[in-house]
């Protein structure tokens, strides 16, 4: 990788990361826990080295496996994640 | 067609922005979890799109087995449960981290060795760091929240300086990696480093303090999926994990503010065990027992309640019949709130999911800053299953382990009824000053218990 690609990949990484500190510290307490399974579900986005990882055909078939291994970690992440977080914000009700 | 994919990364890391914007609203909070998925779901497209050769059957069953084991744990977990759910994703991430850039390492070993420049060892190396360590700690966390293994920190002498020799074994080989990157044996040296000191930051740290725990681990999930992005120069996978990377930090900072404590002092661990040495001397508190019938007629005659929950009230399951004794209070036209101290609870806004449950409107339940100056001209505050967050010691005794941690401030309302088992400890394992305080009832019994025997009695004097 060349110097001037990783430069650009952390004007992204500080980027995001001062636009995640601005959005979540208005998030309100009482949401805190579905913040926080919601959060683990995104960083369930490993789902996509993953994904790339295990499509290796033939080379080496611990890397493949290594991948596949990541693929099922990742999509439970993410599954899990999105539905139980949504189980939650399902219960927040105002009457 | 690249160029499709990486807009295809730049909308879905645009979806997780907003939809994390959106749940900084209670009503719109489940819009934003949605368009956070729908944002998933295009990345994931869009890299299956990517890959030239698909080897669909292996991806397919990985993903099924995979959305299998996550949906069935995910409809199947009680509230109660969702810390440990939380730590054992956690773990699952960094694991999946961990697990990519080992792939990606073997998989440039064995075809381009070429390619693992400076900058690519270095992604791999953090990668394998922060990943493995996020994996072992969320165990560590998981086996403790679930009582698996003891909540008392487990310390022994010598275990900073351990720790200190491990990350400093960790840099040698890290270095030796760099001077010959074919070689597998560094890279496990690196990774039995690394799964080690998971183990070691966590076991130190005392049940009480797991809210900082697994608020920090779910920050290195984040870190170990942007680490991840940095070996794949992958914009989409450094987006969303800085995302979680900031979340976690935030909600850690938020959960040592609430306890007063600083984050080294977290880490450094053993907190319950020097508390328990110092808590054994001082008087006894002498306390005034109520029983269910003065409980009910306190409650029926308040004009004002506030209701302390704390993590004692969901492990007796009193929530729903809480709900049951604040209709009978609006019966009565009584002001009925609850007040949440930031680390009522296992994990940062437990309380308010537990209440949720057992419908109590959201409405209802004020954090500690907002409710904190109602309590003195509250006619009766119940506490139930909570204890150090309403100890006055945290104000007014210095020799107390908790002092300067803030408080709910039960003790100025004109009456406090406490619900409690019996003369125990808080979790901190102080002794609560407020349950010898002249305005202070002690209720013993089950929470469950005694809280129905109450609402029956209202309901006989409606």
């Amino acid at each position: 990788m060349s110097i001037s690609a990783l430069i650009v990949l952390i004007y992204v990484l500080v980027l995001a990361s001062y636009l995640g500190f601005e959005l979540i510290s208005k998030v309100p307490p009482t949401l805190h826990t579905p913040l926080m399974s919601g959060s683990n579900a995104i960083s369930g986005i490993t789902i996509v080295g993953a994904l790339i990882a295990s499509n290796e055909l033939g080379y080496s078939t611990l890397s493949k496996w290594l991948g596949l291994v990541a693929l099922v970690l990742a999509t439970i992440n993410v599954v899990g994640g999105y539905v139980v977080t949504d189980r939650m914000l399902k219960m927040f009700k105002k009457k | 067609m690249t160029i499709g994919i990486e807009i295809a990364y730049l909308i879905a890391s645009v979806l997780f922005i907003i939809g994390i914007k959106y749940l900084g609203k209670t009503k719109d909070a489940r819009k934003g979890n949605v368009i956070s998925a729908v944002g998933m779901v295009i990345a994931i497209a869009a890299t299956l799109f990517t890959l030239e050769v698909l080897t669909l059957l292996e991806i397919g069953i990985a993903i099924l087995v995979g959305s299998a084991i996550g949906l069935y744990y995910a409809q199947k977990v009680a509230m109660t449960k969702i810390p440990e759910m939380v730590a054992l994703f956690n773990g699952f991430g960094g694991l999946a981290s961990f697990a990519v850039a080992l792939s990606d390492y073997y998989f440039k070993r064995d075809t381009d060795l070429a390619s693992l420049d400076a900058i690519n060892l270095t992604s791999i190396i953090v990668s394998v760091l922060i990943g493995a360590v996020t994996f072992t700690g969320s165990m560590v966390a998981y086996l403790k929240l679930d009582g698996k293994v003891s909540g008392q920190p487990i310390t022994f002498k010598g275990q900073h300086l351990l720790n200190l020799l491990l990350l400093i074994a960790f840099v040698a080989a890290s270095v030796l990696v760099f001077l010959d990157p074919s070689q597998v044996n560094y890279i496990i040296i690196l990774i039995v480093i690394s799964l080690l000191l998971g183990i070691l930051t966590v076991i130190p740290i005392g049940g009480a303090d797991m809210p900082v725990v697994i608020s920090l681990l779910n920050s290195y999930s984040g870190m170990a999926a942007c680490a991840t992005g940095f070996i794949l120069s992958n914009n989409v996978l450094i987006v969303a994990g800085s995302l979680v990377g900031a979340s976690g930090i935030i909600l850690t900072q938020i959960m040592c503010k609430a306890m007063n404590r600083s984050l080294v002092n977290v880490l450094l661990g053993g907190f319950g065990q020097t508390v328990a040495a110092g808590g054994a001397d001082g008087p006894a508190v002498v306390v005034k027992e109520i029983g269910v019938e003065e409980t009910a007629m306190l409650f029926d005659s308040a004009s004002s309640v506030i209701v302390v929950p704390g993590y004692g009230m969901a492990v007796a399951q009193a929530q729903h019949v809480i709900r049951e004794l604040m209709e009978q209070c609006e019966k009565r036209n009584i002001n009925f709130r609850f007040a949440i101290h930031p680390v009522a609870g296992r994990m940062p806004g437990h309380m308010n999911v537990l209440l949720a449950e057992a419908n109590i409107s959201y409405d209802k339940l004020i954090e500690m800053d907002d409710i904190n100056d109602d309590f003195s001209n509250t006619d009766l505050v119940f506490v139930v299953g909570a204890n150090d967050v309403v100890n006055p010691a945290a104000r007014t005794n210095p020799q107390s382990p908790i002092f300067g941690m803030p408080i709910l401030n039960a003790d100025k309302a004109r009456t406090v009824i406490v619900s409690k088992r019996s003369m125990g400890k808080g979790y901190a394992g102080v002794e609560n000053e407020l349950f010898g305080y002249p305005n202070c009832l002690m209720l013993f019994g089950d929470a469950k218990q005694t809280i129905t025997k109450v609402v029956s009695e209202m309901k006989d004097m409606a």
